[in-house]
């Protein structure tokens, strides 16, 4: 063991750290509970716990990546740093007036969230720069001066620990927010400072104020916990860099992270999407849908061709019912995912109209559902999966935790029974029925707004409860094939362990292709590779012989002048000539007609924003050949399962994940059973074991009807 | 089991209408389907009945599309329905309230057999005209009037009212683009129908209607308990194109429904403030929906619990010709006049009054020099005042209520107009002072750019009439209009702003809520030292 080059992942959520070893030829895993105060530590337990079992040195350690929801964390708890804002006069409020609508159109008591930085924390200062660039009110360098003293001494002693600077149009240029930058570290040297034309170059006031001033929100918090933790692992013997998971997909180090915490926002999400990619990569899936379902919400991912989808502006700490418009806007190149309100604690009511409602709410892991036996009464879906029998308390597999039936029928019976003039069995059918369907219908609304038919596409599912719901959420979907990896309780954090170095770089530039320079396209392009290049080589490191191989993905965002919604337009590596607006513009009206059906002949289209990633080539994989059944399982044990589908009571197999041989086919109706989930098949389906160890589930028989009745 | 299925297919149908709005959004090149979600889209029974309404739009469109489909079916005739059909309009009266707004209506054929329609209504751009804006005198002078006809018939698109679209409206392509956008959204929320119908081995949608309409109407029923049974009246004073508009009510609540009657309200105006029924409808249910029934969907049997009647003629019962093409800026306040009269009733619910109408903008930009060759750019804006405090909250700073709308970004206006929106941020003491103070209005300052200027179109009221505070709230500040060198501006009507002049536009406050004196010292302290109270 001592010779071999050991790889560490680990992902710290909201309740449990994940902690992933990989070895040349193993893999170790562990969950520990998150150590709020001090993050460091409870990563800190965790690699040692699984070194140990690995019976491993720490110095043989080669690479450590960290994926965190700290950064979030700090956001939706508002405990971050305390943090001036510094606009254009006229802007002051940019940030506090949002949208200027409300997300709830029927509540009228709606609250909006209240701006990361009050508004006497928010300081106008008199400049203007132009859409094109030009300076309609010069710089006051005397003005700014006054400003910065006032900002380092605040009359109540209660210091600013962070700046972040935002200026309209700052984002075609830069200038005056760099002054304003300078000046201040001359006359505050210790200030952490944040500007937005770095943090988050594009277009749109709201959005772009928003993102620095998170940025510099977070930044006093997450600079310190990095370097902590860097010095914790080098004191503990690990030698090795620390690299950073960003909400993009990628690796950077600590010292980009620190100067750009924003980007560390929902790291852990991506560790999974990623995680989702290599196991598409390898089974040759070029349309895969990622399904992660945990305790508290699912999420879904579109990866095409091996890639997650990716967006540039995504929303974070939804305060209301993971409502669009209920958070605050970040504007980070992020994977895009959408995040919904059903895990295996969301709770299940009965609402005025006599409909069963499950989430958002849930029941966390204090009391948690009800079948814990720790004080919940709430019936969630994991009583109703207990009370179906998917779920059994002699293979629930979390340590310390004893299901208890009895709890799980009486909350299911006072809250959603008893309501309905149902039996328990019924109203737990209700309940899973309603949350599946609740994400199958925000994953096809998901897949409409890319313009996609998910029925083509695979799923690949993982997290605590997400083996459970695939199953029907395939049906209900009519998707034809699921995969359910080994490893799926940690998937983000293996995730981590399978991503690129990679950084993209982003910029609002608008261009109509009738006035396209190619000249200037060219360096405004060469300028993106640069900046994401420098980011992706000071991670890489000079010597490493991975530098020489960067991938280069080169996008422009484009629609028909008078649109608003741009579509991505995958651009060729070479410079544009003199025809490079015509051949943009013969992509844009391509891509344009997948996404609606048909171009529109006669209107000018434009450009409004470009993005380069540059990252280190994918490795190649192993490439997994599917495995046709070999034999057939019988089981040794059966349970009484209620079928989701007709209410009917089946026998169902029960199944040892760990007793599979590679070709064994399971059928449906069975549950699949393993130390951190369980898989359901329903009675249409089968399941088959891959050389990776992965289950493909597939409709036993084409010929029957997958959805009978309910 | 049947239960269990119909609550899964009524959730479905909501996602399908969702999926069908959504559509909408992405394809749509209106400013104000994109950017700011004034569009709708709802899935309607063979008798033209809502089933189920998107989540996604604004309530002026939710509540008269639901009664927009029936007159499709009447006017295009029961026996020339085919497959492949679409219907089209933007007949103020049977639509949805101005000629800026086309509805589309699809039927779906399912086995030769007519099982229902797809509904879905958005704002246009443009529809010649004078352009958008109070100023006709009559519907004609405020562009095309496509009564109700056949936008394609089995599957053929009609080319000549295309055509003739195309050759009565500026920016043609976007409006040609955005009608087909309209048919392609109701096309993709018949596929998802066939799908689910599919699913559960379903040839119409009889029993699914019946259980949605059952469920929902005896909810609803439940839900008008709250208010007694009596009548209730108020009036409110706005502020109307050039002279003071009087708004009356009265409410009859009995145990099935509650009836809104108009009468007392002043006759419709020489210009385009006029309200279509249909609209003044639509924001009358939307109150009641919002104080009684605020979980309920909008379909049929909730909406069928609220009837309206006005005398002919009035502004709020206009009559063709009048001309009604900013039917917005009178109709927002019915939400706020039928939510005053049941206040005294459910003092713990309704708010104080807030700035009610949007203060929405049209400006034609033209090159001061003619000669200059800078091309002429039209260019919409979106913005809200305060909204009134509610009885244990302050009011929402600048936030639309009661419509749904959202802003535009300055920069993204930059950048595709040449305006430079120097100041656009909190107008601090606005909000009405009380217990609760009223939401604060916001400042916008704006001006051509360089080599350009300004034909103005207004459409902003609450100038004379500020939002009025309750229970001893005080007033919401009232607006204000002018130009940077003193130079008063009518609050409506097109007017010129000249090159290197700039427009200031003070938007109202929304009213308080309790006796100013009431007020918590805390939130006191908190006004002053954040600057909303200077």
């Amino acid at each position: 063991m001592a010779e071999t080059t050991m790889r560490i992942g680990v992902d710290v959520g909201g309740t449990f750290t994940d902690v992933v070893l990989e070895t040349p030829d193993a893999m170790f895993s562990t969950k520990v509970l998150t150590t709020y105060n001090a993050p460091e530590e409870g990563v800190l337990d965790g690699v040692r716990t699984l070194v140990a079992d690995a019976q491993a040195n720490l110095s043989n350690l080669r690479t450590f990546i960290y994926g965190t929801t700290l950064a979030t964390n700090a956001l939706i708890g508002r405990t971050g740093a305390r943090t001036a804002f510094v606009t254009t006069a006229g802007f002051r409020d940019t940030i506090e007036m949002r949208t200027e609508s409300r997300f709830e159109q029927y509540d009228l008591n709606l609250q909006l969230p209240p701006p990361l930085v009050e508004r006497k924390d928010r300081f106008p200062l008199a400049e203007r720069i132009a859409a094109d660039g030009t300076v309609l009110r010069p710089f006051d360098d005397d003005a700014a001066r006054a400003l910065i003293e006032h900002l380092g001494h605040r009359p109540d002693g209660e210091d600013y620990q962070a700046v972040a600077v935002g200026f309209i149009h700052s984002y075609v240029n830069d200038d005056h927010e760099r002054r304003f930058r300078d000046l201040l570290l001359q006359q505050l040297p210790d200030m952490s400072v944040s500007v937005s034309s770095e943090v988050s170059p594009q277009m749109r006031e709201f959005e772009r104020f928003n993102t620095v001033c998170a940025n510099a929100y977070v930044q006093p918090l997450m600079g310190s916990h990095l370097r902590n933790l860097e010095q914790q692992l080098h004191a503990a013997g690990a030698a090795c860099p620390v690299y950073l998971m960003h909400s993009g997909g990628g690796l950077i180090d600590v010292d980009t992270a620190a100067r750009f915490p924003v980007r560390l926002v929902e790291s852990g999400p991506a560790g999974g999407a990623i995680f989702a990619a290599d196991i598409a990569a390898r089974h040759g899936l070029s349309a895969v849908l990622s399904y992660d379902m945990g305790g508290t919400t699912a999420k879904v991912c579109l990866i095409e061709d091996g890639a997650p989808r990716t967006a540039k502006t995504f929303e974070v700490a939804r305060t209301h019912r993971f409502n669009k418009g209920s958070g605050m806007p970040i504007s980070i190149p992020v994977i895009e995912m959408i995040e919904i309100g059903a895990g295996g604690g969301s709770i299940a009511t009965v609402d005025v109209l006599g409909q069963i409602r499950v989430g958002p709410g849930s029941a966390g892991s204090e009391p948690g559902p009800a079948a814990y036996g720790l004080g919940g009464t709430q019936p969630t879906v994991t009583d109703a999966n207990l009370v179906l029998g998917r779920l059994s308390a002699d293979t629930f597999g979390a340590p310390g935790i004893d299901l208890v039936d009895e709890e799980a029928r009486v909350a299911l019976t006072t809250r959603v029974a008893t309501p309905l003039g149902l039996n328990v069995e019924t109203a737990a059918v209700g309940v899973t029925e309603v949350v599946d369907e609740n994400m199958a219908n925000a994953a096809r609304v998901h897949g409409v707004e890319n313009g996609k038919d998910i029925s083509q596409f695979t799923m690949i599912a993982f997290g605590g409860a997400a083996p459970l719901h695939a199953g029907r959420l395939c049906e209900k979907l009519d998707a034809e094939e699921l995969l359910i990896p080994p490893g799926a309780g940690v998937g983000s954090a293996i995730g981590l362990l399978r991503a690129p170095f990679a950084y993209e770089a982003l910029r609002s530039h608008y261009t109509p292709m009738d006035s396209f320079d190619h000249g200037s396209m060219n360096n405004l392009l060469d300028d993106l590779t640069d900046e994401a290049s420098k980011f992706v080589q000071s991670a890489l490191g000079e010597s490493d012989d991975l530098t020489s191989t960067l991938e280069v993905e080169r996008c422009a965002f484009m629609r028909y002048a008078g649109q608003g919604w741009e579509i991505p337009v995958r651009l060729d590596n070479g410079p544009f000539d003199h025809l490079g607006g015509e051949l943009l513009a013969n992509r844009f009206e391509k891509a344009y007609e997948e996404f609606f059906g048909r171009a529109i002949e006669g209107l000018l289209i434009e450009a409004i924003g470009w993005s380069v990633r540059v990252a280190t080539p994918r490795p190649d994989v192993e490439q997994i050949k599917r495995v046709d059944a070999q034999r057939d399982v019988l089981p040794e044990r059966t349970r009484k399962v209620h079928d989701t589908v007709d209410g009917t009571v089946v026998e169902a197999a029960v199944i040892d994940r760990g007793t599979l041989t590679v070709g064994d086919r399971i059928t449906g109706p069975a549950v699949i059973v393993e130390a951190q989930t369980s898989t359901w098949l329903t009675a249409a389906q089968q399941a088959i074991l891959q050389t990776d160890r992965c289950l493909l589930v597939t409709r036993r028989n084409s010929d029957l009807a997958h959805t009978d009745s309910i | 089991m049947s239960e269990l299925r119909n609550q899964v297919m009524w959730n479905r149908l909501i996602s399908i209408v969702e999926e069908q709005a959504l559509a909408l959004v992405r394809g749509a090149f209106s400013t104000s389907v994109r950017e700011a979600g004034d569009l709708s889209a709802g899935i309607y029974d063979t008798e033209g009945r809502m089933i189920a309404q998107a989540i996604t739009g604004t309530p002026g469109h939710v509540n008269t599309m639901a009664a927009a489909v029936a007159n499709f079916i009447e006017d295009i005739g029961p026996h020339r329905i085919y497959d492949g059909d679409a219907y089209i309009t933007n007949d103020p009266w049977k639509g949805t309230g101005h000629l800026h707004d086309f509805t589309v209506v699809t039927p779906v054929f399912r086995k030769d057999q007519l099982i229902g329609y797809f509904g879905c209504t958005a704002h246009v751009v443009d529809v010649g005209g004078r352009g958008f804006g109070p100023d006709a005198t009559e519907v004609y002078e405020e562009g095309l009037f496509v009564p109700i006809m056949k936008f394609a018939e089995r599957g053929t698109v009609n080319k000549d009212l295309v055509n003739i679209v195309r050759h009565n409206v500026r920016e043609a392509n976007q409006v040609v683009g955005d009608l087909y956008s309209l048919a392609a959204c109701n096309d993709t929320g018949l596929r998802r129908l066939h799908d689910m119908l599919d699913e559960f081995d379903l040839d119409d949608l009889t029993e699914l209607a019946d259980f949605v309409f059952q469920r929902t109407a005896e909810a609803t029923r439940e839900r008008l308990r709250a208010l007694p049974t009596g009548t209730y009246t108020n009036e409110m004073r706005v502020d109307g194109y050039n002279e003071t508009v009087t708004l009356a009510v009265t409410l009859t609540v009995s145990e099935e429904r509650i009836h809104a009657d108009f009468d007392g309200t002043s006759p419709s105006c020489a210009h385009g403030v006029n309200v279509p029924l249909v609209y003044a409808h639509a924001y009358f249910s939307y109150a009641m929906l919002v104080a009684l029934a605020p979980e309920m969907p909008s379909n049929f049997a909730s909406l069928a619990a609220f009837t309206v009647s006005a005398p002919e003629g009035c502004i709020l019962n206009a009559r063709h010709p009048d001309p009604v093409a900013v039917r917005h800026v009178t109709g927002h306040f019915v939400t706020d006049l039928c939510l005053g009269a049941i206040a005294e009733a459910l003092p713990s619910v309704i708010p104080a009054e807030g700035a009610g109408a949007l203060w929405n903008f049209h400006v034609s930009a033209r090159a001061s020099d003619p000669n200059s060759k800078l091309p002429p750019r039209e260019i919409l804006m979106f913005n809200s005042g305060g909204t009134g405090a509610r009885p244990a909250l302050d009011g929402l700073n600048s936030t639309a209520f009661p419509s749904g709308v959202r802003t535009m970004s300055s920069e993204a206006t930059e950048q595709v107009g040449p305006i430079v929106i120097w100041r656009k941020e909190l107008r601090p003491n606005s909000g009405g002072a009380g217990r609760f103070r009223g939401g604060l209005g916001q400042v916008i300052e704006l001006g051509p750019a360089e080599g350009y200027e300004f034909r103005f179109s207004c459409m902003f009221d609450r100038v004379e009439n500020p939002a009025r505070g309750r229970h001893g709230g005080e007033s919401g500040a009232p607006g204000n209009v002018y130009l940077d060198d003193g130079t008063p501006f009518n609050a409506k009507g097109k007017q010129p702003v000249p090159a290197g002049r700039r427009l200031i536009l003070e938007l109202p406050g929304g009213g308080g809520f309790g006796d100013p004196t009431e007020r918590d010292p805390e939130a006191s302290e908190r006004d002053r030292s954040q600057g909303y109270v200077e």
